[in-house]
């Protein structure tokens, strides 16, 4: 689904990533950990396309469809054939895609999706007109029919109700007035409605209560728990890694993966700390 | 008014494209508009001239007391597209204003107000709002008025540009003579360029950059329409939606 090999990478000419390398296979849940200032969010910034950042070396392969090449038309959800059609650049024959070739608006219409560790508020553009414009496009590029407005509105709603976000919030400019919580539920919304290959979270449990840290954790697993789904979690605490169990968790320390392990090691650092477990 | 052409040195033509305003001089005499005391107007100016067009409105506006007129103009065609407002307020009337100048290319666009308010109580609220590229320039000269006894007076400006390009130009001048001592006059104006993070947010859920950039614009515009009636809201939002599109 996504290979990072050997990513070096740099904001105003400092180095961030230090030859970062990273597998997350289908059906996997990674964690990245790490203490502050290690490239969590640079990475993350990184892979969705963010302007400002300079990769000096390396390759991201991005693999919306692994193991299928080009494959047969599919008879996934019904938002999900259109992917395979989509915009031919930075693709081989297999389906993989040199991601770091894309704009950010391609990488979303190829099947990532970036949950931002500060959602940004956009006075004066409403959620869901925000939202279906960018679902339509991600369709446009693969390929696929619009969604119909009430079909978009039935499922902005379903996905707002499943994450306990009052819908009318979908109807406000985006983000602003919100709740931290209420942001990182919006993300999920958005992640929900979008129904992304490969999701980035960064630091979506930051800024959430007890209450709300159960329901995204829970919207996490519902929306990207598949076979044919990934998720890395970047993140502080091992609280989320409680509702959202992790395949396999890395620390990130100092711009490159040091360690790798399973989820006893995010108990590890838990108890342990960073400068333990990292040295 | 004299039928030579005005010089930069007129501060009211300081930013005009002179060469274009010749080929309209000499100008036609303003249209005189009179509320009545106790009466409204509504006034909705699409100005969408063509490219070359030298495209110059004058209003002569007079508020009878406890009048009230609205305008609500967008402001986006011509080589030159000039909009002037001379406005004489009576006893707590109000004169709102909500323009848009959406320019690219070699366009110079401008709004140019006069407000007096000559009697007490009376309110001015004036909300413009730029976006301009290429070699635009967008002016706004307002120039608002407080005769000695006109006390109590409120007039609000706020003023605000966007710069899609390094090479467009935004004037924003408020000028305020006051004779009376107990007046409220408040002014803002600022310059900018478009959120960059806005602009990364929307384009990380799939718009392409120039519909991201659109919808960002639509919403930074939409002030200035805000208080219209629904239907020229519409109206205006729409020709805005199109102007902003031939921008980007």
């Amino acid at each position: 689904m996504l290979k990072i090999h050997n990513l070096h990478a740099e904001i105003d000419g400092k180095p961030i990533l230090k030859g970062l390398s990273l597998t997350v296979n289908a059906g996997e849940v990674h964690a990245i950990m790490g203490p502050n200032g290690a490239g969590k969010s640079t990475l993350g910034y990184l892979l969705g396309g963010r302007p400002g950042y300079e990769v000096t070396g390396g390759s991201v392969i991005f693999t919306p469809f692994p193991g299928e090449g080009r494959g047969p038309e599919s008879d996934a959800a019904p938002l999900d054939p259109g992917l395979r059609r989509g915009s031919e650049a930075g693709r081989d024959d297999a389906g993989a895609i040199d991601l770091l070739a894309l704009d950010p608006h391609e990488r979303a219409a190829a099947g990532l999706f970036l949950g931002f560790q500060y959602p940004v508020e956009i006075p004066g553009v409403s959620n869901l007109q925000f939202l279906r414009e960018s679902l339509n496009a991600q369709r446009r590029a693969r390929g696929d029919e619009p969604l119909s407005g009430g079909d978009f509105i039935k499922l902005a709603r379903e996905q707002a109700a499943k994450l306990a976000l009052d819908p009318e919030m979908l109807k406000r400019p985006v983000n602003v007035g919100f709740s931290g919580g209420e942001k990182k539920r919006n993300e999920m919304v958005q992640m929900g409605i979008l129904a992304p290959k490969l999701a980035i979270l960064d630091e979506t449990d930051s800024g959430l209560d007890i209450d709300a840290l159960r329901v995204v954790g829970e919207g996490i697993n519902r929306i990207m728990r598949a076979p044919d789904r990934a998720v890395v979690l970047i993140t502080h605490y091992q609280r989320l890694l409680d509702y959202v169990r992790p395949d396999v968790v890395h620390v990130l320390a100092d711009g490159r993966i040091v360690r790798t392990g399973g989820p006893e090691l995010a108990l590890e650092l838990e108890r342990e700390g960073y400068a333990g477990v990292a040295a | 008014m004299s039928d030579t052409l005005p010089t930069r040195r007129d501060e009211a033509w300081r930013y005009s494209d002179l060469a274009a305003l010749e080929r309209a001089w000499p100008l036609a005499a303003p249209e005189e508009i009179v509320v009545p005391e106790g009466g409204a107007v509504a006034r909705v100016i699409v100005q969408d001239a063509a490219e070359s067009a030298v495209a110059v409105q004058r209003y002569a506006l007079t508020i009878g007391a406890e009048g009230r007129a609205a305008f609500h103009l967008l402001n986006t065609g011509g080589a030159l597209g000039r909009i002037e407002i001379d406005v004489t307020l009576h006893r707590a009337a109000h004169f709102e204003l909500g323009a848009a100048m959406l320019g690219g290319d070699e366009q110079t666009l401008e709004i140019v107000t006069r407000v007096q308010h000559a009697e007490p109580d009376g309110t001015s609220n004036q909300v413009v709002r730029s976006v301009l590229g290429g070699r635009a320039t967008g002016s706004y000269l307002g120039r608002i008025g407080v005769s000695r006894h006109a006390q109590k007076t409120d007039a609000a400006q706020s003023v605000k540009a966007m710069l899609l390009a390094r090479t467009a130009t935004a004037n924003a001048k408020p000028e305020l003579e006051i004779y009376a001592d107990d007046v409220k006059c408040a002014h803002g104006a600022t310059v900018g360029e478009l959120d960059r993070m806005a602009l990364f947010y929307l384009q990380s859920r799939g718009l392409p950059p120039a519909e991201a950039k659109a919808l960002l614009l639509e919403a930074f515009v939409a002030a200035a329409f805000e208080n219209a009636e629904d239907n020229a809201r519409d109206r205006l939002q729409e020709a805005a939606r199109a102007a902003l599109r031939r921008l980007l």
